[in-house]
């Protein structure tokens, strides 16, 4: 075992516990309406916010509404972002004159930041002005985080209302979360993020005269361009909102995006921090800790091993190197391993806990290249995004995917051992099985039917790069990210063209959509329950015996379904390798 | 239920717009200009009064008497800092072989006498084509390469790599790396 690496690991995994507990009960505090800081200084916005507006904040809303309000709230999103997109050349703050982007392009990108998906098929340096960044990615990024979060406060209230027919008012959630959990965040982030060096400017591009001129096909090339713009307040959000959509094509392992071990260090902590501390907040709000606490242990149990064998086959290397005399060995001169796509100041141990951080919560951004990581350190990442995104997930969608599969455990639960199954003393009846079903069967559907239909089509088969084994692996990652709203990439896939644009849209589109209305339905449906109180017939939810069972089912479902595939794909082209 | 929600939607969006999307990157810009004005702008290096590239940025190096560095991916020219990529070639692509071989000719026939094997991330193409570092043991295998060529004392190139390299932070996170521009610049500095 590599000391280093393992010592880097548990650093990481021990800090984002340390938080858990301070920012969960914060947030929980936030979404009871209860003073915590925050909402005592810049109460005053939020009603002046809902003033102009015309929202009354006391008046709570059906589960029809509060879907309705939140469907309106992302059409108009998406909208706007394509509309920015397309009329960025006439818009302010394009110093590099870039043009309209094409409407495939633009209709991905909208949908992608809207869903909080931020898969890129544009290529940020040299697709988007800085007002397109700004007003339309840096906005979605906080919207869509806190669209998320809303979902998830009111999936919690249905848990805890004792037969209401209301699940709280959208608009409260909405804003709530932009005002006094993201923003205040990510203001902290951001400044932190520019001391190391990533860049927050509105200059033009900067010109160098490069110390070696080089050789650009017979010309000798003088100049080197460098790419800036207002990054880091972007960046900021893309970390703590699990949106991942970089500034820069290669997104965090551009130097300028993240450009030392500490900002490194501060962003991986940052895709983890809020879906980890939102389990807490869930124990708080049903007024029982040990049921958040047991939901992040069903997390970490998963993720943590894969977390370790990423690495693991990460700093083992490639063995075709081995035979060409490379030297892979970690040393105290060199981190070693496979690093093709890794940037040198990383190594092994940082890119793949970003790997893993990053497909285990939905962020998806990237710090390497997941496309050149070895097979089985690739099928990691890849596995994680096809367990439905709920080991961590999305800020707010991670925890509502995890409590769709505790209430299909809770049934199986309960046809084993013969009683009612009731979670919380909510009654589970076919109505919430059906919608719970629903949220872990969709993304499935849209992963396996994606994949399938391209690599099928001649057309959409062309835009592999790497052949044979490796090549399904690109198609099914692509669908894996897109299908479950993670945004990253096994970049080599030529994804910006018409068929990916629209398919990988629509993809990302349903599995956003059709599962927060079923969520919110299940929502409604148990607000309107009486709860009933805990007696000798009741399933303990809390204990270890219920933990383990959970990530059972998480498990048995994520493996069932895609075994046959990841056979085909990493496992195949780890056989070929070795 | 629709009609309702639509006016609520589309103020609270423009709200949420001008404190996100404005008010919220102008303050970091201020606070990032009035503190962090090299970073916020590049971390630019000047020599002469010019700018001769990024600390953060690495720069092509294929001369004999300076340091290399990562190999780039960038197109269409590498180290192509207006456009950044990685090479995205899978671990069984004969591609990446071939990438690999031709590097190792390229070292080895430039540094004939060194039987050292060469490690591994002097071979290999960055994630964002950009990486301005190597490791240490990538910054000391190179080092007779450049003391020949320059005639300087081994030592004394040793001692340039040495002053450019940044160790893990707080001796734990993070690797240890060389700053391969900076040294470039602190060679010539030595002429």
């Amino acid at each position: 075992m590599n000391w280093s690496n393992l010592t880097q690991a548990s650093i990481y995994i021990i800090t984002i516990l340390v938080f858990v507990k301070p920012l969960g009960m914060y947030m929980a505090r936030i979404y009871e309406g209860k003073p915590a800081g925050m909402n005592v200084w810049l109460g005053w916005i939020e009603r002046v916010i809902y003033r102009l507006s015309g929202v009354n904040p006391e008046q709570e809303m059906t589960w029809r509404a509060y879907a309705v309000a939140a469907m309106i709230f992302n059409f108009f999103g998406i909208i706007t972002v394509y509309a920015i997109q397309r009329l960025q050349v006439f818009l302010p703050l394009n110093p590099m004159s870039i043009p309209a982007v094409a409407p495939d392009l633009a209709f991905n990108t909208a949908v992608s930041f809207a869903t909080n998906t931020n898969w890129q098929s544009y290529g940020g340096e040299t697709t988007l002005s800085y007002f397109t960044q700004m007003l339309g990615l840096t906005v979605q990024n906080f919207v869509s985080a806190a669209t998320g979060m809303a979902v998830l406060a009111a999936l919690i209230r249905g848990f805890i209302q004792k037969q209401s027919d209301r699940i709280g008012n959208f608009w409260v959630d909405l804003v709530r979360s932009t005002l006094y959990i993201l923003l205040p965040l990510s203001i902290l982030l951001s400044i932190i993020l520019v001391s190391q060096g990533v860049v927050q400017t509105f200059k033009p591009y900067e010109k160098v005269a490069m110390v070696q001129p080089i050789n650009n096909n017979g010309t000798a090339a003088q100049e080197q361009v460098i790419a800036l713009g207002p990054a880091a307040s972007q960046i900021a959000i893309k970390q703590l909102g699990t949106n991942g959509g970089g500034f820069f094509n290669t997104n965090s392992s551009h130097p300028f995006e993240n450009p030392t071990p500490l900002s490194n260090f501060l962003e991986v902590i940052a895709i983890l921090l809020i879906p980890a501390a939102l389990c807490y907040t869930f124990g708080c709000m049903v007024k029982d800790k040990r049921q958040g606490w047991a939901l992040l242990a069903v997390m970490l149990i998963i993720f943590i091993p894969c977390l370790w064998s990423s690495m693991h086959f990460e700093q083992k290397g490639n063995p075709l190197f081995d035979r060409l005399g490379i030297d892979q060995k970690a040393s105290a001169f060199q981190p070693g391993g496979n690093m093709e796509g890794k940037e040198a100041r990383f190594g092994i141990a940082n890119s793949a806990i970003w790997a893993a951080a990053t497909t285990a919560a939905s962020n998806g951004s990237v710090n390497s290249m997941h496309d050149s990581f070895m097979p089985l350190g690739g099928l990691v990442p890849m596995w994680l995004m096809q367990l439905g995104e709920v080991i961590f997930g999305g800020v707010g969608s991670g925890l509502y995917g995890l409590l769709a599969f505790v209430i299909v455990a809770v049934f199986i639960a309960g046809l084993m051992i013969g009683r009612t199954p009731e979670y919380l003393g909510k009654k589970i009846e076919s109505y919430e099985m059906k919608m719970a079903a629903l949220v872990l069967l969709i993304p499935h559907m849209l992963v396996l039917a994606g994949t399938a239909i391209s690599v099928i089509l001649p057309q959409a088969r062309q835009a592999i790069l790497n052949l044979g084994a490796h090549g399904l692996s690109e198609v099914l990652y692509a669908f894996s990210s897109a299908g479950n709203n993670n945004g990253s990439a096994f970049a080599g896939l030529s994804t910006n063209n018409i068929y990916y644009n629209i398919a990988l849209g629509l993809a990302m589109f349903f599995s956003r959509y059709w599962l927060i209305i079923p969520t919110l339905a299940i929502a409604g449906s148990l607000s309107k329950k009486k709860i009933v109180p805990v007696s000798q017939g009741t399933l303990p939810t809390h204990t270890p015996l219920f933990v383990i069972f959970l990530v059972m089912v998480v498990l048995i479902v994520g493996a069932l379904t895609f075994f046959p595939a990841l056979a085909l794909g990493p496992i195949a082209e780890h056989l070929m390798l070795h | 239920m629709l009609r309702g929600h639509i006016r609520p939607a589309i103020l609270i969006f423009l709200i949420l717009t001008v404190i996100t999307g404005i008010l919220y990157p102008m303050f970091i810009t201020w606070v990032a200009q009035a503190f962090f004005h090299s970073q916020a702008n590049g971390s630019l290096i000047y020599r002469d009064g010019k700018p001769t590239g990024s600390a953060l940025i690495g720069q092509q190096f294929d001369d004999p008497k300076y340091l290399w560095g990562r190999i780039s991916a960038t197109s269409t020219v590498p180290y192509n800092s207006a456009s950044s990529a990685g090479s995205n070639l899978g671990p069984s692509n004969p591609a990446l072989v071939n990438n690999l071989k031709a590097r190792i000719t390229v070292l080895r026939s430039s540094d004939p006498d060194n039987n050292l094997p060469i490690p591994v991330d002097l071979v290999t193409s960055s994630a964002s084509g950009l990486d301005p570092h190597i490791s240490r043991a990538a910054g000391y295998y190179q080092i007779r390469r450049i003391a020949r060529t320059r005639g300087m004392p081994e030592e004394a190139i040793k001692h340039i790599i040495d002053r450019n390299t940044t160790g893990r932070l707080f001796g734990l996170m993070g690797e240890s790396v060389v700053n391969v521009l900076k040294v470039n610049i602190d060679l010539d500095s030595h002429k």
